[in-house]
């Protein structure tokens, strides 16, 4: 038995607005549930009194001063995009309010 | 669709809660993370790098100045500075952000726990402060194609970079309960003040008309005695006035659904500024789940106390402070004082008693006349087409005795409707006070022999007559006479 479901998985292929089939919804809560039981195994690990580590580095207090930099040409930053007009990219409509 | 309460009706039987979000742009010379410009009105896609697309490899670096403008805001707001804070990436897939996330905080915000007190009526509202974070903007999308244009009809949108990545601060208040039939007022009350205290910190140009200010308001119902209600936000509320107006929309709606037995929903809602009304946007019930977690890019930030002191000591005046040496110099009482806060006029006096007229007639002016007319227009009084330096050069050429009242108003029409400056307008419309006294002197003896009974009883010593010949002396010169000199001629001739 997978301990992730079918509408989990479902519901984190919308987030990421992939469109995934059935079959894949199956396939991928098997993968899934791999990573999930070796989490599970790590999770076992005593870490009373350890810091939960969110940066590799421990640095602090890296700051930039205010001062510009040049941005990157426009048809560089185009480039990268699927599809383009009036200098901007053009992408799928938008279903929400206007930002 | 349910018919709405009247707002009285409502707040009869409800009491509102209010919490209000308001996003402020900074006015940093570069982006929160990477070094791109961010001078307003440069052409679309021409201030963005690899940081603001998140091109694989580009590092983030946090600008110093807008943390710095954070703190300073959280220091002002009455606000615990955090000792160890973090920025986190906010995970959606939406085209207005190119990285996929958003980097905001989450669990450790810049600031925590304030308050901004505010007066109301002559009662002090106090609002707390939940928290001010740090994060970024989003860019602009233009909806095109469809009918209209609007985002229903929209077929494809297109997007511009330049502002994704400016600075952004976010106040979170708590809930603010117990506000009653001034809930309107006091959410008005609070922005305004919010403001005013960030544009006393010279952070951000806090322009709501640009969008250096936004606010989303929060509401809900409940009966007195009874657990809060279900809230409803809506979403970029951009003038002091529709903040006002979208909490009185809401209380009006959400109590006529509740009266009906229905539920609130809560969901995001969009304000109409034609209307004034909301309408629902995406349900909070489907809203995304944003998988916050640390930003591992950008180094943790500790700022440190002396930092933070240093901080402190280089505030500015406050607007609380500011108002109150300006009612002493102004030699206002407290509830005059309060109608030109209410009436968003402080800025608008100083700088017209700035530009040379006295208080008392920049006051006069900017709540009397002008706010009239701002209220018929239903514009803010900021936004009304005459400056501090023309009402100024209006109270002067009064003070002169070149205009009356009643020509300074015609003037004001003038000069509203784009005809010049206040002298201009006088000469081109002919608007002066007649000081030719041989003129007023004719006009005057005029009136004496169309109205040979009323000169007789002014003859007699019964000078409240006088005023009969005062109003034909001014039809006859169209308004333009100075009454009292008018009145004066009268007696001389007559006694």
């Amino acid at each position: 038995m997978s301990t992730i479901s079918r509408e989990e998985v479902a519901h984190l292929a919308r987030l990421a607005r992939l469109e995934v089939t059935d079959d894949e919804l199956d396939a991928f809560a098997g993968q899934l549930d791999v990573i999930l039981q070796s989490m599970k195994t790590l999770a076992e690990v005593d870490t009373d009194g350890v810091q939960p580590t969110s940066h590799a580095v421990p640095l602090v207090n890296v700051f930039r001063e205010d001062q510009p930099q040049p941005s990157l040409p426009r048809d560089a930053v185009l480039a990268g995009g699927p599809d383009t007009a009036e200098d901007r990219f053009r992408v799928p409509r938008i279903l929400d309010e206007e930002a | 669709m349910t018919k709405l309460n009247t707002f009285e009706q409502a707040v009869a039987t409800y009491e509102p809660v209010l919490g209000l979000e308001t996003h402020i742009e900074l006015d940093t010379a570069t982006k929160m993370f990477c070094g791109c410009s961010t001078a307003f009105g440069a052409e679309p896609n021409t201030q963005v790098c690899p940081v603001c697309l998140a091109l694989p490899g580009a590092l983030p670096v946090a600008n110093r100045a807008a943390v710095e403008a954070t703190i300073k805001i959280g220091l002002a707001l009455n606000c615990t500075i955090a000792s160890w804070t973090r920025f986190a990436r906010k995970n959606y897939f939406y085209p207005d952000m190119p990285k996929n996330f958003q980097t905001s905080q989450y669990e450790e915000p810049l600031c925590e726990n304030g308050y901004v007190e505010v007066v109301v009526e002559g009662e002090v509202h106090r609002v707390e402060i939940e928290r001010v974070h740090l994060e970024e903007d989003t860019g602009k999308t233009l909806h095109v194609g469809g009918t209209t244009g609007r985002i229903h009809g929209a077929t494809e949108s297109l997007v511009d970079y330049n502002r994704a990545g400016i600075p952004l601060v976010e106040i979170v208040t708590k809930p603010v309960p117990g506000t009653g039939a001034l809930a309107p007022e006091v959410a008005r009350a609070y922005t305004a003040e919010l403001r005013d205290i960030v544009r006393s910190l010279g952070v951000s140009d806090v322009r709501m008309e640009q969008g250096s200010l936004r606010c989303d308001v929060n509401l809900s119902l409940n009966r007195p005695g009874e657990e809060w209600g279900t809230r409803t936000e809506t979403k970029n509320v951009n003038s002091l006035r529709s903040v006002e107006r979208a909490v009185r929309y809401e209380v009006r709606r959400q109590s006529a659904l509740l009266d009906a037995g229905e539920r609130i929903f809560q969901e995001t809602r969009h304000f109409h500024e034609a209307t004034g009304e909301t309408s629902p946007g995406r349900s909070k019930e489907e809203a995304t789940d944003y998988r916050y977690f640390p930003e591992p890019d950008l180094a943790v930030m500790e700022p440190s106390r002396e930092w933070v002191e240093e901080l402190r000591a280089s505030l500015p005046e406050l607007p609380r402070k500011r108002r109150e040496r300006l009612q002493a110099a102004w030699s206002l009482g407290d509830k005059e004082m309060q109608s030109v806060v209410n009436a968003d006029a402080v800025d608008l006096i100083e700088a017209t008693v700035a530009a040379g007229s006295s208080p008392a007639g920049a006051v006069k002016w900017w709540l009397g006349e002008l706010s009239r007319r701002a209220n018929e227009s239903g514009e803010e009084l900021t936004a009304l087409a005459i400056t501090p330096a023309q009402v100024a050069e209006l109270q002067g050429m009064v003070d002169d005795g070149r205009l009356n009242d009643k020509l300074a108003r015609q003037v004001i029409d003038g000069v509203l409707a784009g005809e010049g400056s206040p002298a201009e307008v006088a000469a081109a419309r002919g608007l002066e006070v007649v000081s030719d006294t041989g003129a007023l002197e004719a006009a005057v003896e005029e009136a004496i022999a169309a109205n040979p009974a009323v000169a007789d009883k002014i003859r007699g010593g019964t000078h409240a007559a006088a005023g009969v010949l005062i109003g034909a002396v001014m039809k006859a010169t169209k308004g333009q006479a100075d009454a009292a000199t008018v009145r004066q001629i009268i007696l001389d001739k007559l006694s």
